[in-house]
């Protein structure tokens, strides 16, 4: 014969890796439907996996960023509500000191400070636009509060201005209204100066707020300076007038200012305040983790044994079909060894495509759910780049036993009919 | 091992069975093979023929190291294969052993030319070689136009003669055929039987299992199998000794 003699006793078996994946890949594609019924068992495992990982770190992260802009830099200060009363000494003064923005604002890391207080209602009396609603409502609040207040609660939105330092001292009747006070009052345009009547005292409306990044209720309310309201309605003896300290810190400086502020407002008796500090993120973090995050992790799970078996089961099938294929291999010499690692690479190979999917899978589920509900979409690269590596882990696990019973089929029956 | 065409001065045993049977163990154990002496030498086309169900394949299986002897010995181009490891009988059937059987036993989704290759992966071949080789050997068995075709698309005469190549493509020292044109027409089975003719006239030494007495007369020598028994039933003087012991070597 022409064709060159290969084939000698003692020569190294050259069954390469190479062979090896050419004869997995034709296994694979031999059945491409029933290769992508097996994959898909995997892709939702993996696609779950991976979702629920990158919609926990989104939301997290989610959390975070509204807390690391606001709730983290905030410190609140509070003057208890029962106190200064039982000494009958005059009119309740607050706690807090005339100068508390100041001494507030000398407080290292501190960015804005404002004091404010809700005054009661009933002392305030009827609020009217008097061009427009003689009635009047009593369901408005009146907030009373320092220059430094409108600081520190962030407006986004201003339509004319706020009050300053100046108005403050002289105790000007001035106002600033929330736009949802301004739209019951009627009032939406400031260019001829209009005025409200609150208890019959006119006062000047100067601004309306648009929008605030703290505290959205100062949209619905009137704020006056600290000063005229304590003219006009003194808090009298035995009251207590509530007032508290909004501190905008820097990043990372709130836990610092908390725990400085109230000796700086009250040297003489820092107890008599409460500091309010945000709490801490990472226990935020931990808990949006732990709710929902434990109960999609545990589905993820599930979905992955079941993709498992899945894979199991079609390639248990697949090696029971294709006996007469594998006893012809061992006729033609293959080992059992060589049998084993190609289902085994068959399956590793249909995890792997599993897990690629699962992965795309899932990052688009994240990027939807993100994009529909306005967030930032955050998929760690440790929740997505080993998805398929786990596709391929679980495709060698559940090929195992196919496997291994397929190293059992003997030579002979190849040519059993 | 002769070259072939050379002239052969003195017969060289390619297989030796001696006492070699197989029962199959059961509630009523089964002799599917009766302890018998054989030899077969270098260049034999032996055929072995004999009604259904009196042991042939047992007997092929027994001669490809498909299955073990449950007694006696079988030697195969000088090696005694009683002792020999699953391993070992594996990689003797890689390199020693062609088999073509009635069925064909091709991957149906895989080309003529990649089937022929399949008898090349698991013997040694280095993989930059397994072509050339698959394609000399497509060529020999006339289907070099064919090579790309998958066995769907083939004709059962076409089929046999790729498992055909399959099997010489090793450049095998037996080649076995079990009843190797049971699923072909009569034009068909003239050609592949030629083709194993031919082969057998380059020296290629051949055992064809057949209850087809047309295929047992192209054999230079047969044998008849009946419920186990093997007798002698073409030429008594050659190295044929019933159930008896001992071989001439
Ligand atoms: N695995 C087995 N277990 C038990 N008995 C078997 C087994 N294989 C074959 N036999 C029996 O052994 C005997 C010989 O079988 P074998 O297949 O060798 O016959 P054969 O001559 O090849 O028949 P055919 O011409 O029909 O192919 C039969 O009686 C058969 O039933
Ligand atoms: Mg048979």
């Amino acid at each position: 014969m022409g064709f060159r003699r290969s084939t000698r006793g003692d020569r190294p078996p050259t069954f390469t890796f190479a062979d090896l994946l050419d004869e997995a890949i034709s296994g694979i594609v031999q059945r491409p439907s029933r290769t992508a019924l097996t994959a898909l068992g995997i892709v939702l495992g993996v696609g779950t996996l991976v979702a629920v990982l990158g919609l926990t770190t989104t939301t997290a992260n989610q959390i975070s960023q509204r807390f690391n802009v606001l709730s983290a830099t905030e410190v609140l200060v509070k003057a208890p509500e029962d106190t200064g009363g039982d000494d009958g000494a005059g009119s309740s003064r607050s706690l807090l000191p005339e100068d508390a923005d100041d001494r507030a604002m000398g407080i290292l890391g501190v960015v804005n400070a404002g004091t404010f207080r809700t005054v009661p209602a009933d002392f305030v009396g009827k609020i009217s636009n008097t061009s427009v609603d003689p009635g009047g409502y009593q369901d408005i609040d009146v907030v009373a509060a320092t220059a430094g207040f409108f600081d520190a609660v962030h407006p986004t939105e201003v339509q004319g201005r706020v009050f300053d330092r100046g108005m403050q001292e002289r105790a000007d009747r001035v106002v600033v209204l929330g736009v949802n006070a301004a739209r019951r009052l009627g009032i939406s345009n400031l260019d001829r100066g209009p005025a409200i009547l609150l208890g019959g005292v006119p006062a000047t409306v100067i601004g309306i707020l648009g929008d605030t990044e703290r505290r959205p209720e100062v949209l619905s309310a009137i704020l006056i300076p600290m000063s005229t309201a304590g003219d006009l309605w003194p808090t009298p003896a035995g009251v207590a007038a509530n007032e508290q300290m909004l501190v905008d810190t820097k990043m990372g400086a709130a836990p610092v200012v908390a725990r400085q502020v109230a000796f700086a407002l009250r040297p003489d008796n820092p107890s008599a305040l409460s500091v309010t500090a945000p709490p801490d993120p990472h226990a935020l973090h931990d808990n949006v983790a732990g709710d929902l995050g434990q109960l999609f992790m545990i589905l993820a799970l599930v979905c992955l044994v079941i993709g498992g078996l899945g894979i199991a089961n079609t390639m248990l099938v697949s090696v029971l079909e294709r006996t007469p294929e594998v006893g012809l291999r061992r006729a033609l010499g293959a080992h059992r060894k060589h049998i084993a690692l190609q289902f085994l690479t068959e399956s590793g190979i249909v995890g792997t495509i599993g897990g690629l999917i699962g992965a795309s899978v899932g990052a688009v589920t994240v990027t939807v759910v993100s994009v529909t509900q306005g967030w930032t979409p955050v998929i760690q690269p440790w929740a997505f780049l080993p998805a398929p590596v786990v596709g391929t882990l679980i495709g060698l696990a559940a090929g195992t036993y196919p496997a291994l019973r397929a190293t059992r089929i003997e030579p002979v029956e190849a040519f059993r009919r | 091992m002769t070259r072939p065409g050379a002239v052969q001065v003195a017969a060289q045993p390619v297989m030796a069975l001696r006492g070699c049977g197989l029962t199959y163990p059961g509630e009523t154990p089964v002799h599917a093979v009766r302890p018998v002496d054989l030899v077969i030498n270098q260049g034999d086309h032996v055929a072995i023929i004999g009604p259904s169900g009196s042991g042939k394949s047992t007997l092929l299986n027994i001669l490809g190291l498909l299955d073990r002897p449950t007694e006696g010995t079988y030697e195969l181009t000088g090696i005694a294969t009683g002792e020999l490891s699953d391993v070992a009988r594996a990689g003797l059937r890689s390199r020693k052993l062609g088999f073509v059987f009635q069925a064909f036993h091709l991957i149906a989704h895989r080309t003529a030319e990649e089937n022929v290759m399949l008898g090349l992966l698991y013997g040694g071949t280095p993989r930059r070689l397994r072509r050339g080789i698959a394609r000399e050997a497509l060529a020999r068995v006339g289907l070099s136009h064919r090579v790309d075709a998958v066995p769907a698309r083939m004709s059962g005469g076409e089929r046999q003669r790729v498992a055909i190549a399959r099997a010489l493509a090793v450049r095998p020292a037996l080649l076995l055929c079990d009843e190797p044109t049971g699923n072909l027409d009569s034009a068909n089975a003239g050609a592949v039987l030629s083709l194993v003719g031919d082969l057998n006239a380059d020296g290629m030494t051949i055992v064809t299992v057949t209850h087809d007495t047309a295929v047992a007369r192209r054999a230079g020598r047969t044998l008849t199998m009946r419920d186990g028994h093997l007798t002698e039933s073409g030429r008594p003087q050659d190295t044929w000794l019933g159930t008896g012991h001992g071989i001439p070597s």
